[in-house]
């Protein structure tokens, strides 16, 4: 029977189908913990005399709450430093890989997957995390559980799970000079809606979504959620299977053979029927930026703060004035007139090696604006290294941000990168929720260029709005994926 | 898991749409390492509000939360719903909800029910005309009573079934543990394992430290 990409991967992981109304039972390949949403599983695990079933499918890392400033000492926050010194005594009685700060394997949970080759297409992979989405990317139908679905998947490796509805995103066309697939998936939320994608697994196909990076479809994936998409997925391909190969856990010899045969049959059938389909067209995209305190109130950066009176849907109409109020705005003002306060460069959506040297590209040879903080934070400690490898740490420097350790950091300002109340952030992580990013604190979500650009002037603004030299090829700023690896450098403990 | 058949409590009418797991529980609040304790949490930034409606006393020990569309959107926390059930709330009812926050209620006890937007609107008036008004939620009739109204909730059989029976998903699951090994067994080598550990050589990590410093 003809079926989508989420359709087969989902039917290859049916421990059992559910009868009379009950859920199916899947099995889940790839189970990522992290310090913020593990300890009461484990607790719950120990208090019913239960082991972790499968540690060899799991995996930890420190994220949430780590400082991306002096590693080296003692975490400050007492509380932060119980809850990373608890995953740490968890992991080690339950016997769970754990990398920790300081490791070089730390970082964000979603970049530590796929840079370690254990994100692979055809995977189910979970996550206490809502943007355990990201990993859809690869062809994998990834999603962010709950802790009760954490202690359950670690007592059974499996979940019960009511099915989904499927969602095909159409990203017809090329995107233009300056646009990246950050503004592509803001402009899909916008359009759909924060509950658009609710019951779904969206899958993102056409022209534009082919043509995009490993780590661009990460970007796009990672976002599903904000759409209300618990999983997005992008079917997997030559890029997809280029980047995976010689990484660290990627599948070896016959192994790998087997798994390009498998993973080459993983896309949706001539046939196949979509329970909803929505089209966009990329080369109508313009650099968007979110106004609003949900991600689905967003725009093209040309446009002006919306005017409330002038929404027809009463609920979007009182939305709009309390998110207009919260945010400080003026109805019908310029967006591109906003002064920004803070640059934030980092996250599981925007963190990764290609948006730091796209931004490096832009920022070369100048000076930030003088009333702006720009932070730049890797995804992951494997990130900041290939970065200060390739000198990208020098050129942040030099135009006067701050080069950080990895973690989520600012994104959701567990640690201490937060705003103060009033802050105005252009961040190009995944959230503008109101206090999101620290207490009374002002977020607009943007792409890479849009920070780089913003970076330079202290007012939101896009690559068009830079005095670039001229012949300056716009097109190359969406970076290359990180360098193959070589696997005679794997080491094995 | 506490058994849910009926709830008759205080109606509070939260008129805002897209209340996301943020709002219910800021991230600051996400460092403790305990599964109780976190009522004082709950809707942190607003509670500062004198005008918010858990702030007014005939709704301050309500326990049926009446709210707009897209409820518990963002975040996978589950300290949201934690954090309802420690201030006393035992049902939610909205017309739309995000579905991890309604699969995590699910687990806990806590009925996140749909209800129409015209119904909830039709709460909504209830409970701010007479505050301090009592809704009464019946899972087994699959209905929500305030004053004069009573409205259609809809849940699907399988969570109704959970909750009325209070069943635990761990228990359910190990019933078929032999299903769980045979399909262990029929699982391509390709697959990856997290263990041994991969990975390329240890490098330092130089901590960056403030500016200035």
């Amino acid at each position: 029977m003809a079926g989508t990409l989420a359709e087969k991967v989902w039917d290859a992981h049916l421990v059992r189908r559910g009868v009379d109304g009950a859920p199916d039972l899947l099995y889940i390949d790839l189970h990522l913990l992290h310090e913020v949403t593990s300890p009461q599983a484990f607790e719950g695990l120990r208090l019913a005399g239960r082991t972790l079933r499968r540690t060899d499918l799991t995996i930890a890392t420190e994220d949430h709450n780590t400082p991306t400033l002096d590693i080296d000492l003692p975490i400050a926050d007492l509380t932060s430093r119980t809850q990373i010194d608890t995953l740490r005594a968890n992991a080690k009685e339950f016997g769970v890989r754990l990398h920790s700060l300081g490791d070089a394997d730390q970082g964000i949970v979603h970049q530590v997957g796929p840079q370690l080759g254990l994100t692979m297409p055809g995977l189910t992979v979970v996550c206490g995390d809502s943007h355990t989405s990201t990993h859809g990317a690869f062809g994998a139908l990834a999603f962010g559980i709950g802790t009760s679905e954490v202690e359950h998947v670690m007592a059974t490796q499996t979940l019960p799970l009511a099915p989904f509805r499927t969602m095909a995103i159409n990203v017809e066309g090329e995107l233009p000079p300056g646009t990246t697939s950050k503004d592509i998936i803001l402009a899909i939320i916008a359009k759909i809606g924060t509950g658009g994608g609710q019951g779904y697994v969206l899958e993102y196909r056409g022209e534009a979504i082919r043509k995009l990076s490993m780590e661009a479809r990460m970007t796009i994936c990672n976002m599903s959620i904000e759409a209300g998409a618990r999983a997005g997925m992008i079917a997997p391909d030559q890029t997809t299977f280029d980047y995976l190969e010689g990484r660290p856990h990627a599948p070896e010899g016959a192994d790998w053979d087997a798994a390009v045969e498998y993973w080459k049959t993983l896309r949706t059938d001539d046939d196949a029927v979509f329970d909803a389909e929505v089209t966009l067209h990329a080369s109508d995209l313009e650099p968007f930026v979110t106004w609003g305190t949900n991600p689905g109130q967003g725009l093209p950066l040309s446009a002006n703060v919306p005017v409330p009176e002038l929404i027809a849907d009463e609920n979007d109409r009182i939305a709009a004035e309390r998110a207009i109020e919260y945010m400080g705005l003026v109805p019908g003002a310029p967006l591109r007139d906003l002064k920004i306060d803070t640059v934030f460069i980092g996250s599981c959506t925007n963190g990764r090696i290609e948006d730091l040297r796209s931004v490096a590209k832009v920022l070369k040879g100048k000076k930030k604006a003088a009333d702006t903080r720009v932070l730049v934070v890797p995804a992951s400690a494997r990130v900041r290294l290939q970065a200060e490898a390739e000198g990208l740490d020098k050129i942040f420097l030099d135009f006067g941000a701050e080069w950080r350790n990895a973690g989520c950091s600012m994104c959701l300002g567990m640690n201490p990168d937060q705003l103060t109340p009033g802050e105005r952030a252009a961040s190009t992580s995944n959230r503008n929720f109101e206090g999101r990013q620290g207490k009374g604190g002002r977020t607009h979500l943007v792409s890479p260029l849009v920070a780089a650009a913003t970076a330079i002037r202290g007012t939101l603004s896009s690559l068009a709005d830079l005095d670039l030299p001229e012949g300056t090829d716009l097109t190359t700023f969406d970076g290359s994926p990180l360098a193959p690896l070589d696997p005679n450098v794997l080491v094995q403990v | 898991m506490e058994k849910f058949t009926t709830h008759t409590g205080v109606g509070v009418p939260l008129r805002r749409s897209n209340v996301d797991t943020d709002q219910i529980i800021p991230a600051v609040y996400l460092k403790r390492v305990t599964r109780t304790g976190f009522e004082d949490a709950l809707f942190a930034a607003w509670r500062g509000d004198e005008s918010f409606v858990l702030n007014q006393p005939a709704y301050a020990s309500g326990s049926v939360l009446v709210a707009g569309p897209d409820f518990g959107t963002g975040s996978s926390r589950e300290h949201a719903v934690w954090a309802l059930k420690d201030y006393g709330f035992r049902a939610v009812l909205a017309s739309r909800f995000a579905d991890i926050f309604r699969g995590n209620s699910g687990k806990q006890g806590l009925l996140a029910a749909q209800v129409a937007q015209e119904d909830i609107e039709l709460l909504w008036k209830v409970l701010e005309n007479e505050p301090g008004t009592e809704v009464t939620v019946d899972l087994v009739e699959r209905t929500a009573s305030a004053g004069d109204v009573t409205v259609q909730i809809h849940v699907d059989d399988y969570t109704r079934w959970r909750l009325m029976e209070g069943l635990d998903d761990i228990g359910l699951t190990l019933q078929h543990e032999d299903e769980i090994t045979a399909f262990e067994a029929r699982r391509e080598s390709w697959r990856p394992k997290t263990l041994p550990a991969k990975h390329l050589p240890k490098q330092e990590i130089v901590a960056a430290r403030p500016a200035g410093a």
